[in-house]
């Protein structure tokens, strides 16, 4: 007839997933929200900009030096009277893509490099190590200059070109910490339980070494996109294709007429890589916490 | 002895090394399609394949790659860099010639970067949160994100051509008479704008690193036991204090060597300074082989031996590097 007495209330804490809960750390670094807002809008003109604009980057649609807003262009045109912002819209896209291909290079040969050595140990160990210090003396730029030169300048050899020489803080990094986990207990469970070298290496120490790799990864795309712009600053590019560095490189003799289709390209170029490197302290907060250093 | 051992088997490591770059520029100049001769051949205006053969010949370069490796290492050992076709001098003497202007931008930004990074970390570190303090956070993120050669072109447009402080190019004016200052003094104003682009890249590194590492030295046990004995603040910090956070910062800008000549080659490019900067900049373009190898050897040289320099130096700051190894 009672009434069986209300349970009392027990507070359901949610299992919240590894991802929520760095979204989470991420979302409390105010600049890296904004930086990754700006950068989605980078991307998106990107991607969109060109076919939304429509005008050909190529076209020589007005007199040259036509000053931003005037004439009817929203940036004005370059030396050859072709419109600025086509060229920028245009070269995002290409300051993008080699940022993004030269970085995933160097992070594969870094990864690979660095796991072989800090899971070998030994003799392997050494061996790959003098490879990295090998990499390390190369003086980056003008190895990638000659490289492009000698080579040829398409997109795919300026790619090589930048990844083969910024591989070598993926490699230290992969290694510190493959050194660091591989003596730990879970480690040497799974390899008691039968687990080959192979599945050792990539399938239970990687994902763990993961964080510090993937906030050099972020920073390394930022790196990579100056580094492409110096490239294509020296005329060192893809003569077919417009990149941000090579907007600058072509105008920079005549900034006295027209100072804007110098300033205007660095600009995108610096607002992006700022945006990446805030972008990647907000990584940091989310994926180390412990090694948050303030 | 344990000390002198050391040391030689770092020599012995860069002697490999620098063996290991000289065999992989040379390996990789070779695979590239054209050669000396064509460079020949094109200074003289073109000439038909039977010249092409008979240059080849007189340069060795119908023997196979590894005869010709060999005379190429055989001759470096002996500080022969060959001779450019397209400067028509030796590679040695044209490295040599440009080599000053080079030295002077890269130490003068290199020192005006330690120096002033330093300084403004310490104050920094001081008042984590005063407006200096914020101006380093920010500047930092400026350096790293800014390319090099843009903000050198806007130093260019704010303080040549806007107004006119500086001179636009080039590392003297001929037009200046007068005895050894007046040249040095040109030079001077000249140096100015490269010296302080190269620099902004550097400051960055130094500022930022100075500040997190000064804040951590004040935070500990003797600094808190110099401020207890009564030592006026100012001698904790820079007499106490400083010293140790100095090494991380020496460290770091010892590992900058590479990267300063890589923002060494955009600089002077920016600026027409006539170094090694701009000098592998047009023998890479005019495909001048000699030159370029003899570049990449030299500069490989530069940073190894600027790491063994850096590892003296550490050891002079901080006596507990050397007990370590």
């Amino acid at each position: 007839m009672s009434d069986t007495p209300a349970l009392p209330e027990i507070p359901v804490e949610k299992a919240r997933s590894p991802l929520a809960e760095a979204w989470e750390m991420f979302r409390r670094n105010h600049a890296a929200v904004a930086a990754l807002v700006v950068l989605v809008l980078i991307v998106l003109g990107a991607i969109f900009g060109p076919p939304l604009y429509g005008t050909d980057p190529f076209d020589m649609v007005w007199a040259p030096f036509s000053p931003p807003g005037a004439d009817g262009f929203l940036l004005g045109t370059d030396y050859l009277g072709r419109d600025l912002l086509a060229l920028i819209l245009s070269g995002a896209r290409v300051s993008l893509l080699i940022g993004l291909a030269a970085a995933f290079v160097s992070v594969f040969i870094g990864v690979t490099v660095g796991a072989l050595a800090g899971f070998y140990r030994g003799f392997v160990e050494e061996a790959l190590m003098r490879v990295t210090e090998f990499f390390q003396v190369l003086p980056t730029l003008l190895f990638s200059m000659v490289i492009v030169a000698l080579f040829g300048a398409s997109l795919p050899m300026i790619t090589f070109a930048i990844g083969v020489v910024s591989w070598t803080a993926v490699a230290r990094i992969t290694r510190g910490e493959f050194l660091r986990i591989r003596e730990l207990e879970y480690v040497t469970a799974s390899r008691a339980s039968g687990a080959s070298n192979l599945k050792l290496m990539f399938r239970v120490i990687l994902p763990n070494a993961l964080p510090p790799i993937i906030v050099q990864s972020a920073l390394m795309v930022g790196g990579a996109i100056l580094f492409e712009a110096g490239l294509s600053f020296l005329g060192l590019t893809d003569p077919n294709v417009v990149s941000w560095g090579q907007i600058i490189g072509s105008n920079r003799t005549y900034i006295l007429e027209s100072p804007f289709t110098v300033t205007i390209p660095g600009l995108a170029i610096f607002i992006t890589v700022l945006a990446i490197s805030l972008v990647g302290d907000g990584l940091n907060d989310a994926l180390n916490p412990k090694l948050r250093q303030r | 002895m344990d000390q002198l051992k050391a040391l030689s088997i770092r020599l012995i490591h860069a002697a490999i090394l620098l063996l290991a770059v000289l065999v992989l520029n040379f390996s990789m100049m070779h695979m590239a399609p054209g050669d000396v001769a064509d460079t020949i051949s094109q200074s003289m205006g073109g000439a038909d394949e039977a010249v092409l053969e008979r240059i080849r010949a007189d340069y060795g370069l119908d023997q196979p790659f590894l005869v010709q490796l060999g005379r190429y290492v055989g001759r470096v050992l002996q500080f022969d860099l060959g001779y450019s076709f397209f400067y028509n001098q030796s590679v040695t003497s044209l490295i040599l010639d440009r080599l000053p202007a080079t030295l002077l931008l890269v130490l003068s930004a290199q020192i005006v970067a330690l120096l002033l990074g330093v300084v403004l970390g310490v104050i920094s570190a001081r008042r984590p949160n005063g407006i200096l303090s914020h101006f380093v956070t920010f500047f930092a993120l400026f350096g790293y994100s800014a390319p090099v050669f843009w903000t050198g072109i806007l130093l260019l447009i704010a303080f040549s051509l806007k107004i006119p402080l500086f001179p636009v190019a080039g590392m003297q004016d001929v037009t200046v008479e007068g005895g050894f200052f007046a040249h040095a003094l040109d030079i001077a104003r000249h140096l100015v704008l490269p010296m302080l682009t190269l620099a902004s890249i550097f400051l960055a590194l130094y500022s930022r690193l100075a500040r997190a590492t000064m804040m951590e030295v004040l935070g500990s046990d003797y600094v808190r036991t110099a401020k207890a004995k009564g030592l006026r603040p100012r001698d904790v910090v820079y007499k106490h204090a400083l010293k140790n956070a100095l090494s991380p910062v020496i460290t770091l800008a010892g590992l900058q060597f590479s990267a300063v000549v890589s923002g060494a080659v955009l600089v002077e490019t920016v600026f027409s300074w006539p170094g090694l900067g701009t000098l592998a900049f047009q023998s890479i373009i005019a495909r001048d082989t000699p030159t370029i190898l003899g570049i990449l050897f030299f500069s490989a040289l530069v940073v190894i031996v600027g790491n063994i320099l850096t590892d003296l130096a550490l050891r002079l700051v901080d006596p507990r590097v050397g007990g370590r190894r």
